[in-house]
């Protein structure tokens, strides 16, 4: 069973036993497909040409989400009563999808959740693993994500933190007062996608040289590369090849 | 040496050729510039396995300055590039660069805005070496393959005139990507 | 006081001066390179000759003792690959100890964007080189949990897998242990170290056709079932490699040279190890038993029996003796691994649905490994279907449905783990690694600074870290 609209031909097998219900409409509709074999101009004569494909993220998920993650939700909303702030208004959404839980955290709370997940003894995710980031063009006003995986050894339990913030002002508060393994994670980040992380001690480049234009990984930034030249021809390099999808 | 710029081509250059070649080749000092896999395919071409000491290189110089062989081995990276120029200026003549692996050849598999795609756009390099990392064996063939290039190395005015030809040859060879029908 | 001559070669004329108040210059608009005495007292006397002597006393002074910027790297024998080291020397002493990365930056995680599924194995394999198959299983197990198959994996893909990356674990400790012993100086146990590795290069060559960089572990399963006699092969080499780790136990673990090298050095307790978010030997040797194998196990581990191996001094020391036992806690991994294989005999490596398996078996040619010439002749002779999906999932790939997922394993180093995203495509959306390297290098400043420049080199040894893992 799954809610997802996309309707790709993939065996839709996702749905583990203890999937929860989720509400109609799919949250985070990130951009359209059009056609079938990637040829966008006459070279198409499947007949598939005129296929619209909505690419949809999974949407959000409601209570009970199944297992430990409503023990999680429940922890993480007392304590961030305890603290003033309504788990509603910290948290935008609660997505439970292929045994993970992800909450999309709004940038302003960010840090507080991070600092209540942290040490609550119900949570108490000490290890961040990791932040990186991704690019989603399509989604206007919502273009830069950030992604926070935390592990809680005691608990044995994993967490993705999900934040997003415009193109227009991609600020997002640091995570580094209470994550100090932040530091390097942030500095890539922002390396690569140009989010700009507010209070971060030293937010430099990082894997890129130091006076490199521009942020590699998102998708408006080519890939690069040079045509291969072998005997008689030249191929293409691979961001300018046809692709099928 | 000095010697070779003041010889006429002829029986004594080509005997200055020889016993050069011979002693340049037979103790060959690499340089350590292993990047990422290839270099530890180095490594174990430097180990008991395969013994690159019994070719006289077992001495990785860590300074440049004393090596004559730089071994770029492993992607090269646009940050750095700047680095490995430097490298190789502060190595000494006479120097060589053998480009290990597909990535210092040509750039591999990653054909995108962070990797060199050939350190041949940096430093001149004599002798390539495909494999993604090559093995072992295949790099102490190029090393070998190096080192007869080595010791036939025209010196002095021979040098010059080998180098005019070359240059010629190549002026009027056919570019890479006509060279067609081949497949007949 | 201290006494300094700094002498400017390129004039005649030499002056000495002597100031305790190097702001102080010259009066009455007299010569500004001239000399001029004040009374000589307390604090650090320099004795500048030539040149732009006020501007030099002046940058002495304000630095008060003898500090030093050193850069080791990129290009150094000893940082483990393309690393650069700043280090603010006083003396001997680091004040200051940074890290500069991104030397091998490949933008293996942009280039697997315009890469099929499978395809990306080739490139993730690349990252860490000395624990490639890790990286391969930790993408195939995000694509299978993206994919949603991962119960229908085959227990005899699991059971390879869990065999190659136990290898793969011995393989990269030797070379942890081996350029770790080659830095400070113990070149006795580089040498026995990769003839160690040797044995393991060759069993993977056996097995998976290639001595590193395999692309052998495949979404769904592997890419080929091994040869039939590598069973005996391995556990025949088996008892070798444990015999090369003696030989490495005895040259290493009552050294007193090593120990006076690695004791007390490279200190990062529980509490740095939580904050700086480090996994693996280094956290273990806190004493902290966190196993990713033993936690949240995939693979099948929970069925293996091993144990998790710390130590409590949380020093070099400790992570030398962890690396160690960890070796042999995996080939005993590997022996039950081999007598499963054996039990449960010759079975499919690649998952059934047919839309998913990679449809190839290769087999070795005349002229190398290539598609098998049974698979072969049932594409081109017998099955229209089997054509079509060999030339459907090789040119275009699988599709994957819409989903994010975050697969961890534990790889030599720490949790290395694999964040894809999918956008029900045939090709990843994300993909980004966390590698351990890339965290555990964040600690070289917690354990360096205040202590010795030698033992820098000793600390960076202890947290191995790979480049090619923290550049990506």
């Amino acid at each position: 069973m799954s809610e997802r609209t996309n309707d790709e031909t993939s065996p839709d097998r996702a749905g583990a036993a203890g999937v929860p219900a989720t509400t109609a409409a799919p949250a985070q509709v990130v951009g359209v497909r059009q056609g079938m074999f990637g040829t966008h101009d006459a070279g198409d004569t499947s007949g598939y040409g005129g296929l619209v494909r909505t690419i949809a993220f999974p949407a959000p998920s409601v209570r009970p989400f199944g297992g430990e993650f409503d023990e999680l939700a429940d922890a993480l909303t007392v304590a961030l009563d305890a603290e003033g702030t309504a788990f509603d208004t910290a948290v935008e959404s609660v997505v439970v999808d292929r045994g993970e839980m992800t909450l999309t955290v709004r940038r302003e709370h960010i840090l507080s959740v991070c600092r209540v997940l942290r040490d609550e003894p119900d949570l108490r995710f000490e290890l961040l693993s990791g932040v990186s980031g991704a690019h989603y063009p399509g989604e206007t006003g919502r273009e830069l994500h950030a992604l926070y995986h935390l592990l809680s050894i005691t608990n044995n339990r994993r967490v993705r933190l999900e934040v997003a913030c415009p193109d227009a002002d991609p600020h997002i508060p640091s995570v580094v007062e209470v994550y100090p393994t932040a530091d390097w994670h942030e500095r890539e980040t922002w390396d690569f996608f140009g989010i700009q992380f507010d209070g971060h001690p030293a937010l430099t480049r990082i894997q890129m040289p130091d006076d490199w234009p521009g942020h590699p990984q998102r998708k408006d930034y080519p890939l690069g590369g040079i045509p291969v030249e072998y005997k008689g021809a030249t191929i293409a390099p691979p961001d300018t090849r046809r692709a099928y999808s | 040496m000095g010697i070779e710029e003041k010889l006429p081509s002829g029986l004594l250059l080509t005997s200055v050729e020889t016993i050069a070649g011979y002693f340049r080749k037979g103790s060959l000092w690499p340089a350590t510039f292993g990047l990422a896999c290839c270099a530890i395919e180095m490594m174990t071409t430097g180990g008991p396995k395969y013994d690159l000491a019994r070719f006289g290189m077992e001495v990785f110089r860590a300074s440049p300055r004393q090596a004559d062989l730089m071994i770029v081995a492993g992607r090269v990276s646009q940050k750095m590039a700047p680095v490995l120029r430097q490298i190789y200026d502060q190595m000494v003549e006479p120097k060589w660069v053998l480009a290990m692996g597909v990535c210092a050849s040509s750039g591999g598999m990653f054909n995108n805005y962070a990797i060199v795609q050939g350190v041949d756009h940096i430093v001149p390099v004599d002798i390539y070496l495909p494999g993604c990392p090559p093995r072992p064996e295949m790099l102490i063939n190029a090393i070998l393959t190096l080192h007869d290039q080595i010791a036939t190395t025209p010196l002095g005015v021979n040098r010059v005139a080998a180098a005019q030809a070359a240059e010629a040859a190549a002026l009027v060879a056919t570019p890479t990507s006509q060279m067609k029908g081949l497949l007949r | 006081m201290t006494d300094r001559t700094i002498d400017d070669p390129t004039t005649d004329a030499t002056t000495d001066a002597t100031t305790d108040d190097p702001t102080a210059g010259p009066t009455d608009g007299a010569d500004p390179y001239g000399v001029f005495e004040t009374d000589a007292a307390e604090g650090t006397v320099f004795t500048a000759g030539g040149g732009d002597w006020t501007d030099i006393a002046e940058e002495a002074a304000s630095l008060g003792e003898e500090r030093i910027v050193v850069n080791m790297g990129p290009q150094h024998p000893s940082t483990h690959g393309v690393l650069r080291l700043i280090l603010e020397l006083d003396g001997e002493t680091v004040t200051e100890a940074r890290c500069g990365i991104g030397y091998l930056h490949t933008g293996i995680e942009k280039n697997m964007e315009f890469r099929t599924w499978t395809q990306g194995v080739t490139f993730c394999t690349r990252m860490d080189y000395l624990s490639p198959l890790y990286q391969e299983t930790a993408y195939c197990l995000g694509v299978e949990k993206l994919l949603g198959i991962t119960d229908e994996v085959p227990e005899r893909a699991s059971t390879v897998r869990v065999m190659l990356m136990e290898l793969n674990r011995v393989s990269s400790h030797v070379v942890a242990l081996a350029t770790g012993g080659l830095e400070i100086g113990a070149l006795t146990v580089m040498t026995v170290g990769f003839r160690m590795r040797e044995r393991v290069l060759k069993l993977f060559e056996l097995v998976t056709g290639l001595r590193m960089n395999h692309a052998f572990i495949r979404p769904g399963g592997l890419s080929q079932d091994i040869p039939p006699g590598a069973i005996d092969t391995i556990r025949d080499a088996i008892p070798d490699i444990r015999r090369d780790i003696s030989d490495i136990e005895k040259l290493s673990n009552e050294n007193p040279l090593v120990k006076a090298r690695l004791v007390d050095v490279g200190y990062l307790d529980l509490a740095g190890c939580m904050a700086l978010g480090i996994t693996g030997p280094v956290l273990r040797s806190t004493g902290l038993p966190h196993d990713l194998r033993r936690s949240q196990p995939y693979c099948g581990y929970e069925t293996y029996d091993f144990d998790v191996v710390t130590w409590d001094s949380s020093d070099a020391y400790g992570r030398l003796r962890i690396r160690i036992e960890e070796m042999k806690q995996s080939l005993d991994i590997v022996e039950q691994t081999l007598d499963r294989l054996q039990e449960s005999g010759p079975g499919p490596v690649m998952i059934g649905d047919r839309k998913i398996a990679w449809p190839a078996q290769l087999a070795i040619g005349g002229d190398g490994m290539g598609n098998s010439l049974d698979h072969i002749r049932e594409i081109m002779g017998t099955s229209m279907e089997a054509l079509i999906h060999h030339f459907k999932l090789v040119t275009e790939g699988f599709r994957v449905p819409v989903g994010q997922v975050y697969s961890a394993v534990e790889s030599p180093r720490g949790e290395l783990a694999c964040h894809l995203v999918s956008d029900g495509g045939t090709r990843p959306y994300r993909a980004h690694f966390r590698d351990p390297s890339f965290v555990n290098l964040q600690a070289v400043a917690a354990m360096c600074e205040g202590g010795q420049v030698a033992d820098v080199i000793a600390a960076v040894a202890s947290l191995d870290p790979v480049m090619g893992g923290v550049d990506r």
